[in-house]
């Protein structure tokens, strides 16, 4: 019977691949022995940084191994992994996840000497991890239908019915997330209860992130989005000709949060040497130009005598409200619940 | 008298299952189930406190949305996938062979790339809101997002999964049956729900259950769609992460959840077994006359193909007419293509091999610990796919370091995420496999060993085999385990499809979403047609 055969053949062929399967994998971990070697996990997107990781690479010759993932799955994974993580840095999107490893004592102190180089309200007190780059939260609002003047000083303003319909933003999304918890910390809770509710019977349109939302405002959609400073750039290089701008709001109000993307030295680290010279490659001038040149997200450069991209008001303008960074990661949980009740989030 | 106590004492030794299956069954089913016992360690290790989002209002709330998505992409992928398996089986339905292969494609399309594109498609400034304010000025089309969106981007790409079952199904039912029925006075929809019915039912289950685990597990489309789901609030703990403890538990109200499920698909399925005498003499069905119905029936094929294939390949398409357009350069993901193939297909082979010990058990001994053992093997597999990578990088670096962040590792994960669907393969083909068959080999002095490889491999092959196809195109689109468990620099087609998403880089995710399309349509295509098909007689 040929239908014999062919089974024969066929689990034949199965127990062969699935043998090669497990002898196949024997030289990853034996190759990141060595010297010369540094492995990073970045919440950062690859489209985004992989050029600074070239950068580095091109100038040490230290080679570079890169994870990418979502930042806050990376933190847990690295909770995860503990004592035994391959990771020498975690290069990660916000303070959130960079503060969680600290607490879980897995990051090491940076030296003095790159801490210097950056503001004290962009770094952990402690010092156990520093931010890289900044982003401002702005009201980005539709040119054809509202000039600046137009717009509020501040984004409790919006909490107007003049707003009804009008408004979008991405309640999901961890940059409004840490707009809210800024306003829970400035304002308070019951404020920003009430401030949550305004905006929820105005009808907002809600996104799944940062992108469409201003893509939204661009299509005429919704006339102001809450949104970071550097969307409008992304949308901008696919539609040049997008009828969007952004607004930035007063000094210390909750709506003019400056935040950091930033990075950390595992504790332990077996290329802690490396480790160290990549941190100050990030905070060197080289590193630091590369989001006022290059990069596609135009974040804030953080050092000294680095402009930022054209068009961008000076850093030291923006001023958020009076609060820490680092305080921002453990009050999530409690935004998520204060989201959840007003029916923003699960 | 005699010869019945010994025929007794031989079936009595027939039915005890070897104790080499029992150990292999049971270490399979424990390696399956290992994300368990990692969130028994969280859910353990935080303390009493932890455990208060049990007693949220909150948690009923989530348990009460998960059911209703559930049960209506449950019910919404039976009520399309058993009328098109029937249309293309049973009725002389024109373009039926087309029909066939198109109605089991939306398969590759994974469901974030669906909701993504349904959004694209039909959401506010989408597409279709586009083209309806070019023509007739309409400025806002209707809301998608929230539980419509989610049920349809979910029973878009969970629908073939019953379809595919329930086919197969159809091929294997003796059509000398409904003639009987028919021959016995019984109208065709008498015959159909008195006799066809009973017979389809264990794999209309098998494909249903297939659909709510795929549901129970699934992110990307409630993500996209802003449905709040146990997996989505799941994801939101681990990614408000300052403790690993409410995640874990959320996860274990999933497990109950699924339990639940099973408990159902088994209640559905009754005590009846249904066994053919005769494997070989399949005659092809009098095909069913539609008259005045094949219009409407043709309607119904076309808009489930057009929703399921075409309008997400219209929408790919045009991102990719936007790239070019737009003058940006594609790198071409040859090598994603390639990474992809490897890992499902070694996903593929070592899923079957471990499904094979555990179907064969459950169905040559069939016994209450037999069939817990088999649905215990379920119990992990409506985890969300980021539990159960965290649940192997737990155990992997800090207790297996050599096998960490390796392919071999990759490769298990993906076994432990998609188990049940090689086991869906292997137990309906061993299903409608009589014993009889074997019993009857041995009778002719064939040993156990000779009757298996001569008699039951040849007819359960074709039903490993589209276990495995399952499998295949199941890994093809998985992300989640795949990012955090991956080798560093293991790129595969879904892991640059969420590259360029994360960025909002549409154009640039069009190339290997399409990739991934054209990758998985083979497999598709071989597990509609007879020779590979879910045909247990091929």
């Amino acid at each position: 019977m040929p239908a014999r055969r062919i089974v024969r053949a066929t689990l034949a062929a199965l127990l062969l691949v699935a043998l090669a399967a497990c002898g196949g994998d024997d030289g990853g971990e034996a190759s990141a022995q060595g010297g010369g070697k540094l492995t990073v996990y970045s919440g950062r997107e690859e489209e985004i940084v992989e050029p600074l990781f070239e950068m580095f690479e091109e100038e040490t010759g230290i080679d570079v191994e890169v994870r990418y993932g979502d930042s806050a799955e990376l933190a847990a994974t690295i909770a995860e992994e503990g004592d035994s993580s391959p990771a020498d840095v975690f290069f990660a999107q916000d303070p959130g996840s960079l503060g969680a490893i600290e607490e879980a004592g897995l990051l090491a102190e940076l030296s003095d000497d790159v801490l210097e180089r950056v503001d004290e309200r962009f770094r952990d007190p402690e010092g156990r991890w520093i931010g890289t780059s900044g982003r401002a939260r702005v009201i980005t609002y539709n040119t054809d239908v509202l000039s600046e003047g137009e717009l509020p000083d501040s984004i409790l303003d919006f909490a107007d019915p003049e707003w009804e319909g009008r408004i979008g933003f991405p309640p999901t999304n961890a940059s409004f997330q840490a707009f809210v918890t800024a306003m829970r910390l400035s304002e308070g809770d019951d404020a920003t209860r009430e401030w949550l509710e305004a905006i929820k019977a105005n009808d907002p349109h809600l996104y799944e992130s940062n992108t469409p939302t201003v893509e939204a405002v661009a299509a005429g959609e919704i006339d102001v989005g809450f949104v970071n400073h550097y969307y409008l750039y992304i949308v901008r290089a696919e539609q040049p000709d997008a009828p969007v701008a952004n607004h930035y709001l007063e000094s210390g109000d909750p709506g003019a949060l400056v935040s950091v993307a930033g990075v950390g030295v595992l504790d332990g680290a077996e290329h802690a040497a490396e480790a160290e010279q990549f941190v100050d490659f990030l905070l060197s001038e080289e590193g630091q130009s590369f989001y006022a040149e290059e990069a596609a997200e135009a974040e804030y450069p953080l050092i000294d005598g680095v402009e930022p991209r054209e068009g961008l008001p000076p850093l030291e303008d923006l001023q958020g409200p009076d609060i820490e960074l680092d305080e921002l990661g453990p009050e999530l949980e409690r935004t998520l619940e204060l989201l959840n009740e007003v029916g923003f989030t699960t | 008298m005699i010869d019945s106590a010994v025929t007794e004492a031989g079936a009595r030794r027939a039915r005890r299952p070897p104790l080499l299956l029992w150990v292999a069954a049971v270490a399979v089913v424990a390696l399956v189930t290992l994300p368990l016992l990692y969130l028994a360690v969280r859910a353990a290790g935080g303390g009493s406190d932890a455990w208060s989002v049990l007693g949220r209002d909150r948690l009923l709330e989530l348990v009460g949305q998960t059911a209703l998505l559930v049960g209506a992409v449950t019910g919404a992928a039976v009520a399309v996938g058993v009328p098109l398996a029937w249309l293309v089986a049973r009725t002389d339905l024109p373009g039926r062979r087309f029909w066939s292969v198109a109605g089991a494609l939306p398969l590759v399309i994974p469901s974030y790339v669906a909701a993504l594109v349904l959004l694209a498609a039909f959401g506010p400034r989408g597409l279709l809101q586009q083209v309806l304010e070019g023509a007739f000025g309409i400025e806002r089309v209707p809301e998608i997002y929230g539980f419509p969106g989610a049920v349809l981007a979910l029973t878009l790409s969970t629908y073939p999964y019953v379809y595919l079952l329930t086919v197969a199904a159809f091929r294997d039912l003796d059509p000398a049956l409904e003639e009987a029925s028919r021959g016995l006075g019984r109208s065709q929809l008498e015959t159909m729900r008195r006799v066809a019915l009973p017979v389809l039912r264990p794999s209309i289950g098998a494909g249903a259950l297939l659909v709510a685990l795929y549901t129970l597990s699934d992110f990307g489309a409630v993500s996209l769609m802003q449905y709040s789901s146990l997996t989505r609030a799941v994801y939101l703990q681990y990614r408000s992460l300052f403790d690993r403890t409410p995640a874990a538990v959320l996860a274990l109200v999933l497990v109950l959840l699924t339990a639940v499920v099973l408990v159902l698909e088994a209640w559905s399925r009754g005590r009846a077994r249904y066994y053919r005498a005769t494997p070989g003499a399949a005659r092809t069905a009098a095909r069913v006359d539609l008259g005045r119905w094949r219009w409407p029936a043709v309607t119904f094929c076309a808009a489930v193909v057009g929703f399921g294939l075409v309008v997400p390949l219209v929408v790919i398409g045009y991102w990719l007419e936007r790239a070019v357009s737009l003058g940006e350069g594609f790198e071409a993901a040859w090598g994603a293509a390639f990474n992809s193939v490897l890992a499902s297909a070694l996903a593929a082979s070592a899923a079957v091999l471990a499904a094979l010990p555990v179907a064969l058990l459950a169905s040559r001994h069939p016994s209450r610990w037999t069939r817990t053992l088999e649905r215990a093997s379920f119990s992990a597999n409506a985890l969300p796919g980021i539990v159960i990578a965290l649940s192997l990088v737990f155990f992997a670096a800090n207790y297996a370091s050599p096998v960490y962040q390796t392919l071999a590792l990759l490769v298990f994960a993906y076994v432990v995420r998609f188990f049940p669907q090689a086991l869906a393969g292997a137990s309906s083909a061993f299903a409608r496999l009589s014993p009889r068959l074997e019993e009857a080999a041995r009778g002719l002095g064939r040993s156990p060993r000779r009757a298996f490889f001569s008699v039951t491999a040849p007819l359960v092959a074709p039903g490993l085999l589209a276990g495995a196809a399952l499998v295949f195109l199941s890994t093809m689109k998985e992300l989640p385990a795949t990012l955090l468990l991956r080798p560093i620099g293991f790129e595969t087609l879904a892991t640059d499809v969420w590259t360029a998403t994360t960025v909002g880089s549409y154009s640039q995710a069009a190339l290997p979403a399409l990739l991934l399309i054209a990758f998985s349509a083979p497999f598709v295509y071989l597990l509609t047609t007879r020779r590979l098909g879910m045909d247990a007689h091929g």
